[in-house]
């Protein structure tokens, strides 16, 4: 979209070229504000800016409304360059109501935007927010550019043809208040009028005509009212590789990469799942991608669903599962019976904060040891971690394309804050997709047994022998197995060759993996070492830190079992290595014993993300105690 | 003749494996009863199926050279219902026991018979765990005295046939190990069955509770205390044929001689195994065994779409409405280009 197209309904006012800004809509869980946020996400996706957004919502659908345990937030940040976070603190809070602004408040910026919400401010809504006085009127709010609008009259001003009741009328002020915030940015409305249509068009017209008009009041009350003396825009990216783009969440690229896999395999998809936040939006999207030959299968429990995908795998299709943590922790026995019968499996467990049920909607990365030790026995499976929404789509299809050449379990980690973070991803072509090359095994040559256990010389992987393949019966199960025939074997040196033996397997993955890369030199005075979500913050913090003249580097590793293979002499090229995690020091556990390389521990179990200030100010302590 | 056109007998069913039940297990004999069904039937041994779970009668697989699966604690139903669901041409069955089954995978067990995968599930009731060495059963009696229950068990146990048809089961039957020809019959009609079939074995566990069955299984009190349920038939029993079991207006089960008292054969309900309504199959499953016969045989058998059935329709019509390019897929929703 060109500005030009914005430009003539917003005539009144001065425009202002920014950078990047960083809005965050708060309100009840029932304000819309998840949808609220996603729409200017995907405006602004379209306009052709960069950007990261943070949805951070209570575990309860509907908290008590008006209360602090109630408010649900939607962070986003978009910019004429390349950005990694959805950003530290916002230059814009829009607060539906006093809970809302109590809740958020203290991370805006000084001088920043504040627009309220004034219908909500009765003594009932203080009260439920647990405000002594009113805010507004008390001068707590000084120093930041307080907009007071009453969203509800205005809305119902806008709304006064309408049919709809007044519950419904009322419903549409998010609508109103994103209007006000199109104006402010200089956004094009045409996205999110084609969205309302779609959405409610053909089902409920009055109500998507309702909003449309909201949307619209909201814009030309913002460019009537001056309540803002200056408007603004952020120009599109100019930075990013040419090609075609999508706005895109994590979860959502997973399932892509998932079906792309399917297809250069040749082989279906079957994803046995049982629901659990934040990983269900899995189950919900493959499942929408029937007509791609898609099973997907509702099970009556955690372990159902992995044992339903292992059936599917010793048939020959692709056998996956979706979870979170606690369903992990389910799941043990029968990755176990995986790892033993040496089938292909992806197990996607979209980490939440824990332990036991925890912080279901919140974010963090404590089941890294779950998912390399979690198991009786020695257990080895091979773990790959998404970093971001847009490379969840090249790890899903990794994580099958291992799964099936190397005849093993991968566990593939996200959370919460990928799986529901959007940014821009530059949409692959199917023709530059690799093929996955799957050979089944064949009856044997006259006179000899099939061997189900016979290996692969340079993978170790054994053959996978189809049910329904004349020639080829076999049994398989947990119990252990003797290396070659398969059959049941009590021999105690058998045993330890075959703990050995799926141990290597594992190991050579690495050998069909690509080197950990590094953003900024390979060498210098700090690596920032991190897996997994944090490295939006990590790439924010050491570009920031280059900049400023450091020798810091930043490296954030897909590949956690097996390790990139560089991985250890990359670490050795650095004075020291600072390792922030979402949990108590997972990674950074395993690397001291592997490597006895004294590696920095950062810490941050709060069910939030880090910020690229955070580390940067820690790596900024790190360099001054060495000097 | 297979559906592969090789004429097959008992013996191309069995593995190479040595068996490894102890002697005189009840699960020789259900053993060889389903190699005979399989060659009767001319099961293609390549397209055929065995998954189990954990237990003395979850080693089945390994003893019938047909692809097989020995899985883990009660999910067998789970694993096989993936594997009906990827290929829903292979010829799947299910071993269970009664600890496996009912105890660990009970969850497992009654959602499958809810949805009616075409899977067929033998469950071996012998009412204790042997292979941990003898602990009672969701199947024991109350008051077995056992390793675990030194004083006796508190414990109610269930009926598996009742269990299943509270499931809402499509198919239910029962046999028992050492009835060789019906329980072959039995395993035909599972087989001919669309969806889920449940057939309870009764089975003996000569170390750990032998005889559990011998009050009605033993050869010269069977006519007496074994009920063969066929259907169209009336529920008559008894060595002279001059018993019945029916059931009054409130199913409460009465045991009446035929001829006599005004009971005259030809009034009698014949059995109906495809009578929609389950309630007098519930009450033959729940009949105190100590005071009336053993029923055996189909109890229930309707007609229900099988899950895989209903899954692979969905896929196809799915496909047949929208045809979509891997590009058009991955492209979806708004996009913008940057030059």
């Amino acid at each position: 979209m060109t500005e030009s197209e914005t430009e003539p309904q917003a005539k009144s006012t001065n425009r202002e070229e920014l950078e990047q800004v960083v809005i965050r809509f708060a309100g009840d869980s029932g304000d819309g504000m998840q949808l609220t946020g996603g729409e200017f996400t995907r405006t602004s996706a379209v306009m052709g800016n960069d950007l990261a957004t943070f949805p951070d919502f209570p575990a309860e659908i509907r908290a008590p409304a008006g209360t602090l345990p109630g408010v649900s937030a939607f962070q986003l940040r978009f910019s004429n360059f390349d950005i990694h976070t959805p950003g530290d603190h916002p230059d814009v809070l829009v607060a539906m109501n006093p809970a809302a602004l109590k809740v958020h408040l203290r991370e805006l910026k000084k001088d920043g935007i504040l627009l309220l919400n004034t219908a909500k401010f009765r003594p009932a809504d203080l009260k439920k927010a647990k405000y002594e006085q009113n805010p507004l009127e008390d001068g707590s709010l000084e120093g930041w550019r307080v907009i007071k609008v009453d969203l509800e009259k205005l809305t119902h001003e806008a709304l006064a043809e309408s049919p709809l009741d007044k519950r419904s009328k009322d419903r549409c002020k998010n609508m109103y208040a994103l209007g006000i915030l199109y104006w402010l940015f200089s956004r094009d409305m045409e996205p999110s009028l084609r969205y309302i249509e779609t959405k409610f068009g053909k089902k409920l017209p009055e109500v998507a005509a309702a909003n449309k008009r909201v949307l619209q009041s909201g814009f030309n009350y913002a460019d009537i009212s001056g309540i803002f003396q200056t408007a603004y825009k952020v120009a599109p990216a100019t930075f990013m590789k040419p090609g075609r783009y999508r706005n895109i969440m994590g979860s959502q690229a997973m399932c892509l990469g998932l079906v792309a896999a399917s297809k250069q395999s040749g082989l279906p998809i079957m994803l046995g799942s049982y629901p659990i936040t934040p990983a269900s939006e899995v189950l919900h999207q493959l499942s929408s991608y029937k007509h791609h030959g898609v099973v997907t299968f509702q099970a009556e429990d955690e372990i159902a669903a992995v044992c339903a995908a292992i059936g599917a795998s010793y048939v020959g299709k692709i056998g996956i599962t979706s979870t979170s943590g606690p369903g992990l922790a389910l799941k043990a026995e029968a990755i176990g019976l995986a790892v033993m019968t040496e089938l292909p499996l992806v197990v996607i467990n979209v980490q939440r904060a824990g332990p036991s049920t925890g912080l279901p909607t919140k974010t963090e990365q404590a089941d890294l040891l779950q998912a390399m030790f979690g198991r009786n026995g020695e257990c080895p499976v091979v773990v790959l971690s998404a970093t971001m929404p847009s490379d969840a789509f090249d790890i899903s299809f990794e994580a099958v394309r291992i799964a099936l050449k190397h005849m093993t379990p991968v566990i593939l980690l996200s959370d919460g804050y990928i799986a529901n973070g959007a940014e821009p991803w530059l949409i692959p072509n199917a023709a530059d997709l690799p093929e996955i090359n799957v050979e089944f095994a064949t009856a044997p040559p006259e006179g000899e047994e099939f061997q189900p256990y016979a290996r692969d010389p340079e993978t170790l992987a054994r053959p996978w022998a189809l049910p329904g393949t004349p020639g080829l019966m076999h049994r398989i199960g947990g119990l252990e197995k003797q290396d070659g025939t398969g059959n049941i074997s009590y021999d105690p040196d058998n045993h330890e060759h075959m703990v050995k033996t799926r141990a290597e397997k594992v190991a050579r993955v690495a050998n069909d993996i690509p080197p950990a890369t590094t953003i900024g030199p390979e060498s210098g005075d700090v690596l920032v070492l991190g897996w997994g979500s944090t490295r939006g913050a990590i790439t924010g913090a050491v570009t920031r830190l280059q900049k400023a003249g450091h020798k810091v580097s930043g490296c954030s590793i897909q590949y956690l079992n097996p390790l990139p293979p560089n991985l250890e002499s990359l670490m050795r090229s650095f004075d020291k290595v600072i390792l922030p995690e979402m949990n108590m020091g997972q990674l950074s556990l395993l690397l001291r014993a592997r490597f006895l390389i004294d590696i920095e521990s950062f810490c941050k179990v709060q069910g939030q993300p880090f910020s690229s200030d955070e580390i940067e100010e820690r790596v900024l302590a790190s360099l001054a105690e060495v000097k | 003749m297979s559906s592969s056109g090789v004429s097959l007998n008992k013996k191309d069913y069995k593995s190479d494996q040595d068996v490894r039940w102890c002697p005189g297990c009840g699960d020789y004999g259900i053993l060889n009863s389903v190699q005979a069904a399989f060659a009767d039937m001319g099961k293609d041994p390549a397209k055929t199926l065995i998954i189990s779970g954990i237990g003395c009668s979850s080693r089945f697989p390994y003893y019938m050279n047909t692809y097989g699966f020995h899985t883990i604690h009660g999910r067998a139903p789970a694993l096989a219902t993936g594997a009906k669901l990827a290929n829903p041409d292979l010829d799947v069955w299910v071993v269970t026991g009664d600890g496996d089954g009912l105890s660990i995978g009970g969850n497992h067990l009654i959602h499958a018979l809810r949805r009616n995968v075409g899977v067929k599930v033998l469950l071996f009731n012998n009412r204790i765990y042997g292979l941990t060495k003898g602990q009672y059963s969701p199947t024991s009696e109350q008051g077995k005295m056992t390793k675990s229950t030194p004083l006796g068990s508190v414990d109610f146990p269930f009926k598996p046939i009742a269990l299943a048809l509270g499931a809402r089961a499509s198919f239910v039957a029962r046999s028992i190990d050492i009835m060789g020809k019906h329980l072959e019959e039995m395993l035909k009609r599972a087989d001919e069955h669309e969806g889920t079939a449940f057939i309870e074995i009764y089975q003996n566990c000569n170390i750990f509770n032998d005889g559990a069955y011998a009050s009605f299984t033993e050869k010269a009190v069977r006519p007496n205390r074994i009920l063969e349920v066929e259907h169209g038939k009336p529920l008559i029993f008894g060595a002279e044929r001059n018993q019945a079991l029916r059931f009054t207006e409130n199913l409460e089960p009465q045991i009446v001689k035929v001829g006599e008292g005004g009971v005259d054969a030809g009034d009698l309900l014949p059995w109906d195994v495809h009578n929609p309504n389950s309630a007098l199959a519930m009450a033959l499953a729940n009949l105190d065994e100590a005071q009336f016969p053993v029923p055996i045989g189909v109890l229930r058998s309707i007609s229900r779409q099988a899950y895989e059935t209903g899954v692979t329709s969905q896929i196809a019509i799915a496909q047949e409405r929208k045809t979509e390019t891997l590009d058009e897929l991955l492209t979806g929703g708004e996009t913008w280009e940057v030059k």
